[in-house]
């Protein structure tokens, strides 16, 4: 079973990395989480490319979270189509989904660790739950521990890492699967500016080896900084859409 | 080394809801005992049945010196009268499949050796007995036929069925049986709700990590099966703790105090308690892993 996993995951990462077309397509996307009150997304069209960077800004409640919960099946579109890796999300079966979700990773901006597990099981937790043998886990999570900086750090507990150190674990988690896609809701929004920039840089590299990153944010600095491409999103409509953007309009050179 | 992950996470679920567990485990250890006793009680009707329905007799007692019943107002039954209806009973074959006449010293040795414990056979003497026919019937529902045509005859004191005799005492029995199964029942659906109960709790305290396990993609066989088998396993030892109730009244209750003292029947044996323990067992089992997979279903969805 396991090894047939790992060729079908790796069948359908070769498939986007050979770039067989958009990773990521949103088409006329509408959700609306109930009828009283303006739909939370309307009527959104993006297209996300392998290996880009794209920040996700605008407010809180403009709709960047929605916009990252459809992606991961979390919620189903009220109207539209969101398409992942050429696979219509919204109409996946029940059953699929944990495949859908195990070709990408997320981070969040409060962690999500397990206080009672060290860094080291943090992470191989992910590789445990999808069945991974144990030979496989003791050679992957040291190599992605080492990448985020932990290696000196695998037998520490959560409450005995700073905020940033912990979201290192987070990213370590999320990344150990070396999924293509990674989705990242307010990183940083915890963590202060200095801490937040090591954390940049870090899925910058992530992002530099191939994997397309996707990241909601309302930390103007880090945006403007990166020039990366820029989607805005305002009480649920799309404002705008830049390849290296910066973060509002009054910061426009 | 998923089966071992499971596994691990199943007993570190059992450990820390311990109160729980053993809550599952004794309800479902009472109430399959129960199921099981009740299974017991029919498994013994159904043997007391075909152990007696193939003895039962029709007895037409005849007058004797001493009868008081109205047919009998001419004293004690003649040979000449016993005569003609030993006839008229070989006459019905062949619903009459035997007939035997047992006399009044016949009757005083079978008292003598049915109570030969007891103090009362020195009060009674082979006088008090009334002779009799024994009558076998090919179909022992057909009572009706003889009692029509002998009952109330001159000569005749009484023509009695131990079928309906024991008719009686099944009906008692059944009663038994229907108690301890309605309470079995109501027993098991506590056990229901007590699973979902328990997995309902232990979902709410595992969230972060059930959360955890749907981001990264853990399939649903993954996420739900440690709380599945949580249920199984305390459904399980609840099974055993009853099936070793049930082997136990067998061999203390049955075995050394109730045959000993009514040896007159066949009490249930082991080949039938032998059948009953897998169905007690797996009764929990799948009543524990259908409660917890309808629970599940709700507040584990991907």
């Amino acid at each position: 079973m396991p090894i047939q996993q790992l060729r079908h995951l790796r069948l359908s990462r070769s498939g986007q990395h050979c770039g067989r077309g958009t990773l990521i397509t949103f088409e006329r996307v509408t959700k609306r989480y109930d009828k009283r009150n303006r739909p939370a997304l309307q009527d959104i069209s993006v297209d996300v490319q392998p290996g880009e960077f794209v920040f996700l800004v605008g407010a809180s409640g403009s709709g960047k979270s929605t916009f990252l919960r459809l992606i991961l099946r979390e919620e189903k579109a009220t109207a539209g189509k969101v398409i992942v890796a050429g696979r219509n999300v919204g109409s996946l079966s029940r059953w699929k989904v944990p495949g859908l979700r195990r070709g990408m990773g997320a981070v969040f901006q409060d962690f999500r660790l397990l206080q009672s597990k060290t860094v080291y099981q943090n992470v191989a937790f992910t590789l445990q739950v999808l069945g991974r043998k144990n030979s496989q886990i003791e050679r992957a999570v040291p190599e992605v521990l080492d990448l985020v900086g932990l290696a000196d750090k695998m037998q520490r507990y959560p409450d005995q890492l700073s905020g940033g150190e912990q979201q290192r674990v987070a990213i370590a988690r999320a990344f150990v699967n070396r999924p293509p896609l990674l989705l990242a809701d307010e990183p940083t929004g915890n963590l202060d500016p200095a801490t937040s920039v090591g954390i940049m840089k870090l899925l910058d590299r992530i992002n530099r080896v191939g994997t397309t990153v996707l990241m909601a944010t309302h930390d103007a600095a880090i945006v403007d900084q990166m020039r990366k491409r820029v989607v805005e999103l305002e009480a649920g409509r799309l404002m705008r859409d830049e390849a290296r953007g910066v973060y509002g309009q009054d910061h426009q050179p | 080394m998923r089966l071992r992950f499971i596994f691990s996470e199943t007993f570190q679920g059992l450990r820390r809801n311990l109160t729980m567990t053993f809550a599952v485990i004794i309800t479902v250890a009472v109430s399959l005992t129960l199921f099981g006793a009740g299974l017991l009680v029919r498994a013994q009707v159904d043997s007391m049945k075909d152990y007696w329905y193939d003895r039962v007799e029709v007895s037409i007692f005849l007058c004797g010196a001493n009868s008081d019943a109205p047919s009998c107002s001419l004293g004690a039954v003649t040979p000449e009268v016993r005569g003609q209806i030993e006839a008229e009973l070989n006459s019905l074959r062949p619903l009459v499949q035997e007939v035997y006449y047992e006399s009044r010293d016949e009757a005083y040795q079978h008292f003598l050796e049915q109570f030969k414990d007891s103090p009362i056979t020195q009060n009674v003497t082979a006088e008090a007995l009334p002779e009799s026919f024994r009558v076998k019937l090919s179909d022992p529902t057909k009572y009706e036929v003889i009692a029509a045509a002998f009952a109330g005859r001159p000569g005749v004191e009484q023509v009695q069925d131990q079928r309906q005799l024991l008719d009686r005492f099944f009906r008692l029995l059944n009663g038994l049986q229907l108690i301890a199964l309605s309470v079995a029942v109501a027993m098991l659906v506590v056990t229901a709700l007590l699973v979902i109960n328990t997995i309902r709790v232990a979902a709410h305290s595992r969230r972060r990590e059930v959360g955890i396990m749907r981001l990264v993609g853990a399939s649903n066989f993954m996420i739900r099966m440690p709380f599945l088998l949580e249920a199984a396993v305390s459904a399980a030892i609840g099974g055993l703790i009853a099936v070793g109730a049930i082997v136990a009244g067998k061999v203390f209750l049955i075995d050394k105090v109730i045959a000993p003292s009514y040896q007159f029947t066949a009490f249930v044996g082991w080949e039938q308690v032998l059948w009953i323990l897998p169905i007690v067992f797996l009764t929990g089992i799948v009543i524990a892993a259908i409660a917890a997979a309808l629970t599940l279903r709700r507040y584990l969805k991907v």
